[in-house]
């Protein structure tokens, strides 16, 4: 242990500690910008500055280790003048038109101006001097370099947690700026759209495109019926940004909201988890059957899982050549699409054309999955608008919804049931687990060989999960895999899907089906949840989708009766003809420069 | 060879027996050489003047088995042109000295670090470099060094920002602690000098400490190389005792109206003549990586300012707040007082905000940007403002 002394206090800690979390350890607060708990230490912003006694200059407590007899103090005169001359500099390079801004009073930048109470600004602006070009390519996020305050932390989310490094540090000095390769907009270079860099930015730089006022439009044209669906992961998360703590479950509350608001159908798209669960499932046990009973050279194994659109456009830019691995099956956001405007048009009775449907995601990569040009299989666009769980939180407030009040409802039908293997889906092993659960069931005859159900080694936050199930007792039709061996893989956070695909592309880990969320968590870190964004939050949010899960009296697939009804009705069989029409989809090489 | 007080040296231009003088560390144990180092009080030669033999002793008491020798050649202060003519005339007195330091800190190899634009010295230093490595074959020691080049930018003389560039990565400075001597290149210890540095080391191994110390003063041990620009009849690289006052400095190559020498480059000081006299440069006054450059009264210090400033609004890296911003304000800040846009006093919030980068910034670049500005705006206020 260290012992040093922190505005005369005495505190122990351990080596390596920073001097940032010894302060923290004794309820001292220093400010603190460019450092973010997920990322690697930057200690570029300048804000956390302390001053150690003896030292020639101040020295940030974001990036300086605790030594033995240290004396810091974290908020001297000189500390102070500093921060304020730090904070005042951020703010010249800043176009502070903050009620024009989207991140308008969720900005840590504004919380830290609004703290040190600025009067008149010291300093000269500088916005002026640089042309500042807005990027709205994407159609998932807005980047706005004349907010950016060089915190690099999307930079560091990018590479660090992406492995993708759609964005770096370019020029030097007063040019220096966030881009990316040859400058070019962010539709057009290896990006996956993810988001987790809009979940970082501390101010507007980075923010999701926005459609919440064309939802509204809709909503407010009596011609048309909207219909709106709610991922799994949106109920744990949803609450943090209506004053809950995180991790707390707000399913009814949120049906409630969306009922008020004004959708005339409150669906789920755990629906069409289930139904993915049929379509996948059924699929990779047909891949199996090909490879081991018909000696199919032609099958490619692992298969792959094809939920997540951000790791989607990952594997399309760097391993185009494992595209066959992947599940034909669109995710279940766009299987809901394709319903909602054929299955569901129908059983209503409303014209398809006078449909329009709204996804709520935890997500900015879905925003880009609505847009693929191949996502009409209804024959309109099967998912109109996409909104993050931050804008639905915003339509919340918007429309004047006391959300604590608010009693819980259920979701309407059709494609309204669900299950707990469904719920899953928002934490990286779910769709695994969701999988195993019913294949298992479908082979044996018997439920999976875990207590309560709850498949243990796929849970968790190791970046890479691996797990062995023996299949033992098939029934007669499913023989062939009797005492076979499934194995099977889960990576979450594309840095941790890249170290996956690289031992399997190079013949180093074999497996048999393969799990793969771009974001850290899976969908419940996602890059369209609530800010801020941790571990710890991420943890919380997990152990509430679990005991969800744990709460629904269904949790098997396959035990969902409007899925069960759907294929007596509509879809006749899991990969059916028309199944393939509506369910799945087909991928794109994509250029990997 | 006293000439107003002031005595030229010549120590790195001399000619030596490269072998001899190597033989001669390689017999010394690494104990023996630090003590030498130590007792010669030689500071860094590149501008910040860490002891080099402290330097050196962190570095060798280091455990990891995978050590570096660095040499700075990254030479970019304005104004600063020995290292170029160091190399040229005499790149073996480097590659001796990078031997002698390995054989301290126990590393067997060496990068060069070469600044791009010395990239036509390549060819010859090559030619150099080959010789070197057989004659250290010969003598039966092993070390080897390589050169990576720079590609244009200031920050890469910064030690760690260098250490990103030969790494592969964007020149930005890192944040220390930990120090290059216990993680410097590929983190692994690293005892980074500068090429007129790893010259003296060699020439104090040869003449010994004692003999070395009998050149400069208590603070500024021995001599040193000057690059003398400006408004000067007599410009140029000359190896100087240290310890002489700029009085002295002038006297001998000022053109009869010096008003002010800035010493250090742009991130060093100005002297003004009132100071002349009291200002010993060295340690103990102002230090200099080898920079002088005279200005006589046809010079405006706004002028001169403006450009110093310029020139760190580009050559920041950009990546903490004081610096990039920093720069940019005390820029806009002179060009709109002069303007009669901004009153006269908001030169006194520039002042603070100069104290500020120099206490807040991240390395020695932002630390040193007030350094010109503050010695310019309060010596020369009036050229500043009107």
């Amino acid at each position: 242990m260290i012992n040093l002394k922190i505005n005369d206090q005495q505190v122990s800690v351990p080596e390596e500690t920073t001097v940032l979390a010894a302060a923290k350890q004794i309820g001292i607060n220093i400010p603190t910008l460019c450092n973010h708990a997920d990322l690697c230490v930057a200690g570029n912003c300048r804000v956390c500055l302390v001053e150690q006694k003896g030292a020639r200059t101040l020295v940030a407590a974001c990036a300086m280790p605790v030594s033995e007899g240290m004396e810091i103090q974290t908020n001297s005169l000189k500390v102070r003048n500093a921060r304020k001359h730090v904070i005042e500099l951020l703010l010249s390079e800043h176009k502070s038109d903050c009620t024009k801004c989207y991140k308008n009073q969720n900005c840590e930048l504004q919380a830290l101006a609004n703290e040190y109470s600025f009067g008149d600004h010291i300093f000269l602006d500088l916005t002026t001097d640089h042309q500042y070009k807005i990027d709205r390519s994407s159609p998932s996020f807005i980047k706005d370099d004349s907010k950016c305050i060089r915190c690099q932390r999307c930079v560091r989310t990018c590479a660090q947690l992406q492995h993708v490094s759609a964005i770096a540090v370019a020029n030097k000095g007063a040019h220096q700026k966030i881009s990316s390769f040859h400058d070019r907009m962010m539709s057009s270079v290896v990006c996956t759209n993810c988001g987790q860099c809009v979940n970082r930015c501390p101010t507007g730089a980075l923010v999701e495109k926005t459609y919440i006022d064309q939802v509204w439009d809709a909503i407010y044209d009596p011609n048309l019926h909207v219909v709106v669906q709610t991922a799994p992961a949106v109920r744990v998360a949803l609450g943090e940004d209506l004053g809950y703590d995180p991790g707390e479950r707000v399913t009814g509350k949120m049906v409630s909201a969306l009922k008020q608001i004004g959708f005339d159908s409150v669906l789920d798209t755990d629906f069409t988890a289930d139904l993915t669960i049929m379509e996948e499932g059924t699929e990779l046990l047909t891949r199996l059957k090909k490879a081991l009973v018909d000696g199919d050279k032609g099958v490619t194994l692992p298969m792959f899982t094809s939920c997540s659109p951000g790791w989607i456009k990952f594997i399309e830019h760097k391993y185009p050549q494992m595209l066959p691995n992947l599940s034909t099956c669109k995710s279940p956001q766009q299987m809901f699409g394709a319903l909602a405007k054929t299955f569901y048009a129908q059983k209503r009775n409303i014209d398809p054309s006078k449909v329009i449907s709204v996804s709520i995601m935890p997500c900015t990569a879905k925003k880009y999955e609505a847009d693929r040009p191949e996502m009409r299989s209804s024959g309109y666009k099967d998912v109109d608008y996409v909104l993050t769980t931050r804008e639905l939180a915003v339509m919340i407030k918007q429309a004047g919804i006391d959300f604590r009040t608010l009693n819980e409802a259920r979701y309407d039908s059709i494609m309204g049931d669900s299950t707990g293997a469904a719920v899953i889906f928002g934490a990286t092993g779910g769709v695994m687990e969701a999988a195993l659960r019913t294949a298992y069931e479908i082979v044996t005859g018997r439920e999976v060989p875990f207590k309560n159900l709850a498949i243990t080694p796929v849970r968790g936050m190791d970046g890479v999960k691996e797990a062995t199930v023996k299949i033992e007792g098939t029934t007669e039709d499913w023989n062939f895999l009797e005492g076979a061996e499934l194995k099977v893989a889960i990576a979450h956070g594309l840095v941790n899907a890249n170290k996956l695909m690289k031992a399997v592309s190079q013949g180093k880990a074999s497996y048999h089906f393969i799990e793969i969320m771009a974001c850290p968590g899976g969908c419940i870190g996602g890059g369209g949840q609530p800010i801020p964004t941790s571990m710890e939050i991420r943890k919380k949010r997990m152990a509430a989708i679990y005991s969800e899960d744990e709460h629904l009296p269904l949790r098997k697939s396959h035990e969902n009766p409007e899925v069960i009804s759907i294929y007596k009705e509509f879809l006749t069989a899991p990969n059916s003809h028309k199944s393939h029409e509506l369910l799945h989809t087909h991928y794109f090489e994509r250029e990997s420069y | 060879m006293k000439n107003r007080g002031l005595t030229k040296v010549d120590l790195i231009f001399e000619t030596i027996d490269s072998g001899k003088v190597l033989s001669k560390a390689f017999r010394m144990s690494n104990e023996e050489i630090l003590k030498e180092i130590l007792d010669s009080g030689l500071r860094g030669r590149g501008g910040a003047g860490f002891p080099t033999g402290m330097k050196w002793k962190f570095t060798a008491a280091e455990k990891d088995p995978e050590k570096y020798i660095v040499c700075n050649a990254d030479e970019g202060e304005p104004g600063t042109f020995k290292d170029r003519e160091i190399l040229d005339r005499a790149a073996y007195k480097v590659y001796g000295g990078m031997a002698i330091a390995g054989k301290a800190i126990g590393s067997k190899k060496g990068y060069i670090y070469l600044r791009g634009e010395y990239r036509f010295l390549l060819p010859q230093l090559y030619m150099e470099l080959d010789k070197f490595h057989k004659l250290i074959k010969e003598i039966g020691y092993d070390f080897n060094i390589e050169y990576r080049m720079g590609s244009g930018a200031y920050i890469c003389g910064e030690e760690s920002a260098l250490f990103e560039s030969i790494e592969g990565f964007r020149g930005e400075p890192r944040n220390k602690p930990p120090y290059p001597t216990t993680s410097g290149v590929f983190n692994k210890p690293t005892s980074i000098n500068n090429v007129e540095t790893l010259v003296t080391a060699m020439m104090i191994i040869d003449k010994g400490a004692a003999e070395y110390i009998k050149l400069g003063t208590k603070d500024s041990r021995g001599s040193k190389v000057f690059s003398v620009s400006g408004d000067t009849p007599n410009p140029g690289i000359f190896e100087l005792e240290l310890g002489m006052t700029v009085k002295q400095f002038v006297d001998e190559f000022g053109d009869g109206d010096t008003k002010a020498v800035q010493v250090g480059g742009a991130s060093g000081f100005c002297v003004p003549r009132k100071k002349f006299e009291d200002t010993i440069i060295g340690f103990e006054g102002v230090p200099t990586g080898g920079s002088m450059k005279l200005f006589n009264s046809s010079r405006s210090m706004y002028n001169v300012l403006h450009n110093y400033l310029d020139f760190f609004t580009e050559e920041s890296c950009g990546q903490c707040t004081p610096c990039r911003v920093g720069c940019q304000q005390l820029l806009k800040g002179i060009e709109r007082v002069k303007k009669g846009e901004e009153k006269s006093l908001y030169l006194h919030e520039l002042l603070k905000l100069a104290d500020t980068m120099k206490i807040a910034s991240k390395c020695g670049l932002g630390q040193s940007v007030g350094n010109a500005f503050k010695s310019i705006v309060e010596n020369f206020r009036e050229e500043i403002i009107y």
